[in-house]
């Protein structure tokens, strides 16, 4: 089977995409010549008029994509850092998010905004380093952060697809990830759907992003210890209530490893609802980057701000010791 | 450092005049040709950064410096010259692209080097890394990650110094991709309808990243400042004694109160946007126009100015500054992971730790 890598697998769902749907249309920085990698060769194959580099005037060509996407195109904006998010906030969640509502339903706004590698890209930074996908679920825009290139593949593909403005932002660290996949089965995901990375009975651990595939092969590594089931979210918002609590009412323990803030991130979110509305027979615990975390620039402080598998490894073992 | 004392070619201490810099009485005595620019001192600052800035580069290939770096091989007289026209009490913003302007405005070689190495003895206390190096004590209200960010910044800074009464100016670099970012211009409009005693220094490099000047930019580069009412003009970035020329006449005026310049730079990028560029297959310029863009070279047209065995002598000198400067970044200790967060809050707040830490 032939190797894909995740940001193909990105390039591979927008050229698709620009195939079926001649509205479908790139805006970005340095696109063209495809800096990020993932929108090398689209201009060759869809010409300037579908594939435009813009000038760095963000907060502009977001709304210019509202205003395109309230006249019947798809654009998907390409955006080179994660912080550029938080420059075009008030276009993603005060304009493009509120168009339905507001507009009582007439009006729709299928945008995408992709950011090829998210959270720390390691020593670019505290600008350059964020993972601001809680940020974009708390003003309820569809988010999605798949962890594989299959996913990268399916979920992108479907926030094009999809009627409403959808935030896709993928990890730097998965950025170098490949998968043997057939390509022939590469299929849209829906969105709001999870699914379990890795079966097991004694807790679930929710992964996001990168950490999937480390959530799995700790899991691999206390498999004599300890049956660690994995449930990958694929979508943060909406997120899958009804699957995690197929995994947590029978496993009835929970980790939660996320690269957001501690302070109202997913794992907060997350570690709530199950204290809620599930079957915990012991507390949970999240592993997350500090509250309000800035990643500082040296390499050792800049991992040790992240969470680390070593913790999840931890928490794991202390989850599964504790008795409510 | 290896400077003599009264070496009027010696980079300024921290707390020395600034290279170059008329002093206000006109008594300066440290050139020969009193307010104008020592040619000296000028090829002296273009030089420390474009070794500084090879060694970089050569760092980053190493490994030894983390994440990269956006080389200023070629921009140094920008640097130079509008830093030489500066006090050392007046501020600067700078860029992604940022280790000229601080070096230039007098940053120290060994913590600017230890800083893009991540050791504790950095500027930043390698907090920052090239992108966000700064020495507030030295104006340098650091470099920046987001293109455009430095000018309303600079633009505050001016309006305090107004507040304050002092005569102080604030100087934003910013490349000619900014020109496109809407808060450059609120900011254009804010200097212009208060005064303000900020110069916009813009180096049209020809790129941003990738995207040419004429395909990104509509209108003029200078004709933006312009349309707020300040004066725009723009100079021959290769020549470090025209931008401290026309600098100079900004700073001067801007100190009397009136108002805001704007300098378009004319420079070019002779190395890559990014050293990511260097692994990667990007291809946005062809080596011809390289060639062409690298014809005219800022070191050279300085160097020519100045007696040869000054400039010999001065090439040494940063030679050695320089093998000093990355011997004490090499020796300097690596932060402690547990400091992880420490300066997150000027009050010292702490945040909570990612994980429980009681059970
Ligand atoms: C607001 C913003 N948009 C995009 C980027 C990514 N980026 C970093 S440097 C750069 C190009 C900047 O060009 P220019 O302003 O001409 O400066 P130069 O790199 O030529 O020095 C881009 C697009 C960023 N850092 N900030
Ligand atoms: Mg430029």
């Amino acid at each position: 089977m032939p190797k894909l890598g995740y940001l193909t697998a990105l390039t591979r769902a927008l050229s698709d995409e620009l195939a079926r749907d001649p509205d479908v249309c790139v805006f970005g920085e340095d696109i063209r010549v495809g800096v990020a990698n993932v929108t090398k060769g689209l201009v060759q194959r869809f010409g300037p008029e579908r594939i435009v580099d813009t000038p760095l005037s963000e907060q502009a060509f977001t709304s210019f994509a509202t205003g395109a996407a309230l006249s019947g195109h798809r654009p998907v904006i390409e955006f080179q850092i994660p912080s550029l998010m938080f420059l075009v906030f008030e276009q993603i969640a005060n304009q493009a998010h509120k168009f339905s509502l507001m507009t009582g339903g007439q009006a729709k706004v299928p945008v995408t905004y992709l950011v090829p590698g998210s959270g720390s890209r390691t020593g670019w930074a505290g600008q350059h380093s964020d993972q601001p996908y809680s940020l974009f679920a708390h003003v309820g825009l569809k988010t999605v952060v798949p962890s594989s290139p299959a996913d990268a593949y399916g979920l992108l593909v479907s926030a094009i697809r999809d009627d409403d403005p959808v935030v896709v932002l993928t990890p730097a660290a998965s950025s170098m990830s490949f998968q043997s996949v057939n390509l022939d089965e590469l299929a849209p995901l829906p969105l709001g759907v999870g699914h379990v990375a890795r079966s097991g009975t004694d807790v679930t651990v929710v992964a996001v992003g990168h950490f999937v595939g480390q959530a799995v092969e700790v899991a691999e590594e206390l498999a004599d210890e300890v049956s660690v089931e994995v449930f990958d979210p694929r979508t943060v918002y909406p997120f899958d209530w009804h699957g995690l609590a197929e995994s947590v009412n029978r496993t009835g323990r929970l980790v939660v490893i996320d690269d957001s803030n501690r302070f109202c991130g997913l794992g907060a979110e997350v570690v709530a609802a199950a204290a809620e509305e599930m079957r915990l027979v012991a507390p949970p615990r999240r592993i997350t980057r500090p509250d309000g975390a800035v990643l500082p620039f040296a390499l050792e402080l800049d991992r040790a701000a992240q969470p680390h598998r070593d913790q999840l490894v931890t928490a794991i073992q202390q989850v599964c010791k504790e008795n409510r | 450092m290896p400077n003599p004392p009264g070496d009027p070619t010696a980079r300024p201490d921290t707390d020395g005049p600034e290279t170059g810099s008329p002093d206000t009485d006109g008594s300066d005595t440290r050139r020969p040709d009193a307010g104008g620019p020592d040619p000296v001192a000028l090829y002296r600052t273009i030089r420390l950064i474009r070794r500084f800035e090879e060694r970089c580069v050569a760092l980053v290939k190493a490994g030894e410096i983390v994440g990269g770096i956006h080389p200023y091989i070629g921009q140094e007289a920008v640097a130079a010259g509008v830093c030489a026209a500066l006090r050392p009490d007046d501020l600067i913003t700078s860029t992604h692209r940022g280790h000229g302007h601080v070096l230039a405005k007098g940053a120290d070689p060994d913590r600017m080097t230890a800083e893009l190495m991540g050791r504790t003895t950095g500027l930043n206390k390698g907090r920052g890394g090239s992108m966000h190096a700064a020495d507030v004590g030295l104006g340098i209200l650091g470099a920046n990650g987001i293109v455009g960010a430095g000018a309303p910044i600079a633009t505050g800074a001016a309006w305090a110094a107004v507040r304050a009464g002092a005569d102080r100016v604030a100087v934003s670099f910013f490349g000619d991709g900014a020109v496109s970012q809407g808060v450059v211009l609120e900011s254009f409009n804010l200097a212009s309808l208060w005064r303000l005693p900020v110069l916009f220094v813009c180096e049209n490099n020809g790129y941003s990243s990738t995207a040419t000047v004429e395909d990104m930019v509509a209108g003029s580069i200078p004709g933006r400042a312009a349309a707020f009412g300040i004066p725009a003009a723009t100079v021959d970035g290769m020549d470090a004694e025209a931008v401290f020329a026309a600098t100079r006449e900004c700073v001067e005026r801007a100190r009397q109160g009136g108002g805001p310049a704007f300098l378009e730079c004319r420079t070019y990028r002779f190395d890559a946007h990014h050293t990511w560029e260097h692994r990667s297959f990007v291809r946005y310029r062809t080596q011809e126009q390289v060639e062409e863009g690298r014809r005219r070279d800022p070191m050279d047209i300085q160097g020519a100015r100045i007696a040869e065995e000054d400039r010999a002598r001065v090439d040494d000198e940063v030679e050695a500054i320089l093998d000093a400067a990355v011997r004490f970044a090499r020796d300097s200790p690596k932060p402690d992971p547990s400091e992880a967060l420490d300066f997150l809050y000027a009050t010292g707040l702490r945040p909570r730790a990612g994980v429980t830490t009681s059970a």
